[in-house]
């Protein structure tokens, strides 16, 4: 399968290129520091239409390839990796109605979505239930037209600020995750539910990442989607689509330190010269500028799968969120090493953007879950025999 | 109640620029923009219909083929369509050739208002507008701050030396406004999707019933000379040095320039 990238992908990146470096590269250190969700921000995303490219055009959304989307979110990241994550979120949290709803709650949801006018999360983590998403223990009991959602939810992103949830909650606990789950829409404004608490990070500061209660919070049964116990399924097909945005993230994060560094060391000078004209330098530059290159068409190959719908769509997601990940945080640990002392500084966002790439390695499944869906595939593919699962175990996901 | 905006395509502000063998801009793989003093004449524009106080707005360009370029910008931003002039003829027209194209296309077009910016990037004549103007016999107003509607007339606010004249003029009118209007928009997404389907039409000198031979090579001026201004020596500084010092120096550098 072979991609290109057309004229509608260098307008698009022209277009949002624009925005990031006159309006939202100024914002980032000051939403770093403040830690604070950037509102004006998310209003400049939605008025220039750029938070409903997943969103079909009778909704209001503009449908854009999954290439687009990835080159949106990676000039975004370019500039600030929190602001990138107010479209990557839209779409996460948006996928499971997308991808489960019915017409009827497509058309519900997705104008205000689309728009920008509501934000949407996506509430599957929970405290003792991380990469291991079948032992979840949230519990949606039905009650006459409605289902009573009871439990909480941990690492939310955006689960403060967001006016809708697609939740994940057991409908059948003897069944377990992975047969009991079921997905609902949740409307933040319910009775019971509260987002209490959100954490203090290390990155992406400004993306507020919450604690979610829900208690006695009554639901619609019109609000499920798919069938009862279909919750896990949805939750996998979300992120094995999904992670491809956290690759697109990265891939911003990457060149965004290369081009930081590159600027800085044509300007600095030591020993009588420009750093830049050290050789030594230049290596490091050069190892920086191709490996993102790398990562960044491993994103659009994969980008182009999925929208091709091929069967082996996971595994190009996970390959392209590992290696965009990896690269990401190797990238910009070497800028800061190229600004010395001025890398360490917050006078210069190359420390952001490294504090920023660990959690490029962490969500929407860890790089070793990554791993775990490749080598499943890559097993598949050569006829291995999955291994019978032990008694008790777990952990084995799908 | 109908605008025009007349817009110039021009190479990127501070890009170095090229000229051809008789000095002429070289256009050739420059990149290049709408005139940014330009966007705030769209922008006042499209305000203008925000506030329902115009229907429409029309883009007017004369250049190359590639100024169609700036044109689908310019519909991204908003507006309904877009007319380029453009004629193997027209190459290396000054301001004279350009308003009388100009003038023959708003004849065609029949605006209320023939909107434009202050001063093009490039060549900075600023006549064009006037020139456009006399030859339409229609009123300027010129350099607005701000440009209103109302009652079949149009109203600049211009700043002045001491503050703000309000200048009216029956319409149709030819106006400029300047860079006190207030920021250009962003084209959005579903605006650069939309500008490709809008309509932009291309225009020869035929088509504005225009003789060839009437503009007299497209200039009645030529330029004669272009270079960057001279560098100037090197600062000398004065620092890091008791005060006293540091007067005397200044003081030995005015006197051996018998400047005191």
């Amino acid at each position: 399968m072979t991609y290109l990238l057309t004229r509608d992908h260098d307008e698009l990146r022209a277009l949002v290129r624009e925005l990031a470096e006159e309006k939202i590269a100024p914002r980032a250190a000051q939403i770093d520091q403040s830690a604070e969700f950037p509102w004006d921000l998310k209003e400049l995303l939605a008025q220039q239409d750029l938070l409903g490219t997943c969103f079909p055009e009778q909704h209001g959304g503009t449908a854009l390839d999954t290439i687009s989307q990835s080159i949106l979110v990676e000039e975004l990241a370019r500039a600030d990796a929190t602001t990138s994550l107010i479209p990557i979120v839209q779409k996460l949290g948006a996928l499971p109605i997308l991808i489960a709803g019915t017409d009827e709650q497509k058309a519900r949801y997705s104008p205000r979505l689309a728009s920008g006018e509501w934000l949407v999360a996506f509430a599957l983590t929970e405290a003792a239930a991380g990469s291991d998403v079948a032992s979840n223990r949230m519990s949606a009991v039905r009650d006459g037209d409605d289902y009573v959602l009871n439990g909480s939810k941990r690492f939310i992103t955006h689960g403060s600020v967001a006016n809708l949830l697609t939740v994940f909650a057991l409908t059948d606990p003897a069944a377990g995750g992975r047969k009991g789950m079921s997905a609902f829409v949740v409307e933040t404004d319910t009775p019971g539910f509260a987002a209490p608490r959100v954490e203090h990070k290390m990155g992406i500061r400004g993306s507020p990442t919450a604690e979610l209660t829900f208690d006695d919070v009554r639901v619609p049964a019109a609000n499920r989607l798919g069938n009862e116990g279909e919750g896990f399924k949805i939750a996998m097909a979300t992120l094995d689509r999904s992670r491809l945005s956290i690759a697109a993230q990265a891939v911003g994060i990457a060149q965004g330190a290369t081009d930081a560094a590159l600027a800085y060391t044509a300007e600095r000078r030591q020993f009588g010269e420009r750093v830049v004209d050290f050789q030594g330098v230049q290596w490091m530059l050069a190892d920086m500028a191709s490996q993102t290159e790398a990562a960044r068409q491993l994103t659009y190959a994969a980008a182009a799968r999925v929208d091709a719908g091929a069967s082996d769509m996971p595994y190009w997601t996970s390959s392209a969120k590992l290696v965009a990940g990896d690269i990401a945080m190797r990238v910009t640990t070497d800028a800061v090493q190229l600004l010395g002392g001025y890398g360490y500084i917050s006078e210069y966002p190359v420390e952001r953007m490294m504090r920023d790439a660990k959690i490029t390695q962490l969500y929407e499944g860890t790089q070793q879950i990554q791993r775990m869906i490749i080598a499943r595939q890559l097993l598949e593919r050569a006829g291995v025999q999955k291994r019978p699962p032990h008694a008790g175990s777990t952990n084995a996901r799908q | 109640m109908k605008i025009v905006v007349c817009i110039k395509q021009v190479p990127v502000t501070g890009a170095e620029k090229r000229y051809t063998d008789d000095l002429r801009l070289d256009r050739a793989g420059a990149e290049a923009i709408i005139n940014p003093l330009d966007e705030y004449a769209i922008e006042q524009a499209l305000r203008l219909v925000d506030s329902g106080a115009a229907d429409s707005v029309t883009y007017l360009s004369m250049g190359p083929e590639q100024a169609a370029e700036a044109l689908r910008r310019a519909l991204a931003m908003g507006g309904d369509d877009a007319v380029l002039i453009t004629d193997p003829a027209l190459a290396g027209a000054d301001e004279w050739a350009t308003a009388l194209v100009l003038a023959a296309a708003l004849d065609k077009l029949a605006p209320d208002v023939a909107l434009m910016g202050m001063a093009s990037d490039d060549a900075r004549g600023s006549l064009v507008p006037g020139a456009v103007a006399a030859k339409r016999g229609l009123p300027l107003l010129s350099y607005g701050a701000e440009l209103t509607l109302a009652e079949g007339a149009a109203r600049i606010r211009r700043l002045s030396a001491t503050g703000f004249d309000w200048i009216e003029a029956p319409l149709p009118v030819v106006a400029t406004v300047t860079d006190q209007v207030g920021e250009p928009r962003y084209a959005s997404l579903k605006g650069i999707m939309a500008a490709k389907r809008k309509t932009l039409e291309s225009w020869s000198l035929a088509d504005l019933g225009i003789d060839p031979a009437s503009l007299r090579g497209a200039a009645l001026t030529r330029v004669t000379d272009s270079r960057p201004p001279e560098q100037k020596p090197p600062t000398e500084r004065i620092e890091n040095m008791a005060a006293a010092e540091a007067a005397t120096r200044i003081a030995d550098w005015l006197a051996a320039r018998k400047l005191i």
